[in-house]
């Protein structure tokens, strides 16, 4: 930070020895600077409130449903800010969420594999369908919004098919280990969903994934001018959303402990995830984007519908809440670039 | 001003979609170590020339040395292989990316499995520093940047690169004198390397014979002047083009017999 300080020195000619900017200020450009902070900051300012209103907000049980209501979109948001830096949008990733542990339960059940590895190709399946939606996308140039619409509609009718419609136990085969780990006890969603924050967090700053996900976004042509291969950038995504998806999906089947084809709510938390990815301040015009804010913004997300049934107030606001908060976030968003660019900060 | 060596030659050269004659018989020669300008009006060709000679199309006829030798470009990153690189308009970077990430894109150091941030920032500020490239700060974004600015980056981007062959194409369109300046700055101490050659696509004749060893005029597919900068002048070249002008108006009035029969596409 010590050279943005530096950088509006020199840009002013202020008068010279002039001694560095009062703490409160560079605080504000930290803010400015990373967009996460700001979600950070209602975070927190929400938990605070809630806490205060009620005394059951910081309880333990309720802490864990706030984590287990957070982990899942935290965990679809990571994959999902990569798709929306690159400048495209995963619409089937609810069916995909429905259709993962469906298959756990038919490999297992039908076909006698093991458990894990039931787990494991639940999940190559899962990315089998971010493949065929990144191929489509990128070969037969359908923009993604319609490509996935597609693929969304042919998953829920798969799930719908395959089950009849009807929910599925858990598979027996699942020993109490398995269960504990993959999301039957208190904290195994709040850890799965940390590190792979963690970790995409890294993959997207970081890395050379990370830089080319972000050029292939920010400047389509200047990435490819510059030998990037964005169509395989864009598959690799698309993979790795679908995959998180099916993999939160069977999270969340071993938390409720049934497997049921209504999971995921069509497109519901698709729709969650990318409006925990948007309150963050990933913008989805491409080349921008923030998997922590992703994730904070999801802990938003639940702790208003958490706090707010507390405190007994209806549900229903909720949705007023959640559709002023997009677009007052994304009004921030834009604006805050736009400060940015000006070299302001 | 030529050194000794040709860094460039294309003889005989002829490129056509579909109906539409690109480029008919065009020769041209770079020094090693030269800045040759290359004018012409819109249309003339010089977009699919310099397509041409960075891989990007394969021509229909003729023949490319680089370096003396005979070459068949296959692709851009076959030629980048062979140190030709493009400037384009539109400049290929990434606005939302760092100074230094947009120096080392695509050719990022790693460090497995991150990224070499520091020594990214190291080499792209010494290497900026070192082809005079005022910048506040290597890690700011790109869309901070004023034009100038960014087409430095460019620039020093392909040349970090080790491109020995550089095409620039219109670095002086939309920019401002001093904007202009800066970049005609840096294509002369790129001449004072004596290493790098490079072609400069302009319709700016005033600014590019500042810089320019010798200027090469494209009309209708074809070099029809080529002549070094000190015996010509912004004069010259201005009634070369306009006559051009004449010369396709009279032409598109009385039908071409050569041409197919088809009408002359406005160009």
């Amino acid at each position: 930070m010590s050279d943005t300080v530096d950088v509006a020195a020199r840009v002013e000619p202020a008068p010279a020895g002039r001694p560095s900017r009062g703490l409160a200020r560079r605080i504000g450009e930290a803010f400015l600077r990373r967009r996460e902070a700001s979600v950070l900051v209602v975070a927190v300012a929400l938990g605070v409130y809630f806490a205060s209103a009620s005394e059951a907000f910081l309880t333990q049980p309720n802490l864990v449903n706030i984590a287990q209501a957070t982990a899942p979109v935290a965990i679809i948001a990571a994959g999902m800010v990569l798709v929306l830096v690159n400048g495209e949008i995963d619409l089937s990733v609810a069916a995909v969420f429905a259709l993962a542990p469906f298959n756990m339960h038919y490999l297992v059940d039908y076909y006698h594999v093991p458990i894990l590895l039931a787990i494991v190709l639940a999940l190559a399946i899962s990315a089998f369908i971010g493949f065929v939606n990144g191929f489509i996308t990128v070969f037969f140039r359908v923009p993604s919004f319609v490509t996935t619409l597609g693929t969304a509609y042919i998953v829920i009718g798969l799930v719908l098919v395959t089950s009849h419609a009807y929910p599925a136990p858990i598979p027996d085969a699942a020993t109490e280990t398995i269960r504990h780990w993959f999301g039957d006890s208190d904290w195994a969603h709040l850890s799965w969903s940390l590190l792979i924050v963690a970790a995409f967090h890294v993959l997207l700053t970081s890395t050379r994934w990370g830089l080319h996900t972000i050029a292939v976004g920010g400047n389509p042509l200047g990435a490819t001018e510059a030998g990037i291969r964005a169509g395989r950038i864009k598959i690799g995504n698309f993979m790795m959303v679908a995959t998180l998806g099916g993999f939160a999906g069977i999270l969340d089947a071993f938390r409720i402990n049934t497997i049921d084809p209504n999971l995921g709510g069509g497109f519901g938390i698709m729709f969650t995830a990318v409006s925990a990815a948007v309150i963050g301040g990933t913008a989805l015009a491409g080349g921008s984007g923030t998997v922590i804010g992703a994730a904070l913004g999801a802990l938003v997300l639940a702790e208003l519908q958490d706090g707010m049934n507390l405190i007994g107030i209806s549900a229903n606001p909720y949705f007023i809440i959640l559709g002023v908060a997009i677009i007052v976030s994304m009004i921030a968003n834009v604006y805050l670039s736009r400060l940015r660019r000006a070299g302001r900060t | 001003m030529a050194s000794d060596g040709e860094a460039l030659r294309v003889e005989h050269v002829a490129k056509r979609f579909g109906g539409v004659t690109a480029l008919r018989d065009v020769n041209l020669r770079l020094a090693r170590g030269e800045v040759l300008g290359l004018i012409g009006d819109n249309g003339a060709g010089k977009s699919t020339l310099i397509k041409i000679i960075c891989g990007f199309h394969q021509p229909d006829a003729g023949k490319l040395f680089v370096n003396g030798e005979a070459v068949v470009l296959k692709s851009v990153d076959h030629a980048r292989g062979l140190g030709i690189d493009t400037v384009y308009q539109d400049l290929a970077l990434v606005n939302e990316l760092s100074v230094y990430h947009n120096m080392f894109l695509n050719r990022e150091l790693v460090r497995w499995p991150l990224l070499g941030n520091r020594r990214m920032k190291r080499l792209a500020r010494e290497h900026l520093e070192d082809m005079g490239v005022n910048i506040p700060s290597v890690e700011d974004e790109v869309a901070k940047l004023s034009g100038g600015q960014r087409q430095a980056i460019a620039v020093a981007r392909s040349v970090y690169s080790d491109a020995r062959i550089l095409l620039l194409d219109e670095p002086l369109a939309a920019m401002g004198a001093k904007e202009g300046a800066l970049i005609l700055d840096l294509v002369r101490d790129l001449k004072a390397r004596g290493d790098v050659s490079v072609i400069i696509i302009a319709h700016n004749y005033g600014q590019i014979l500042e810089v320019c060893d010798r200027i090469n005029l494209l009309q209708h597919g074809e070099i029809t002047f080529d002549k070094p900068t000190s015996e010509t002048s912004v004069q010259e070249l201005t009634d070369l083009v306009v006559a051009e002008y004449r010369a396709a108006r009279t032409q598109r009035l009385r039908p071409d017999p050569g041409s197919n029969a088809q009408p002359t596409p406005r160009r």
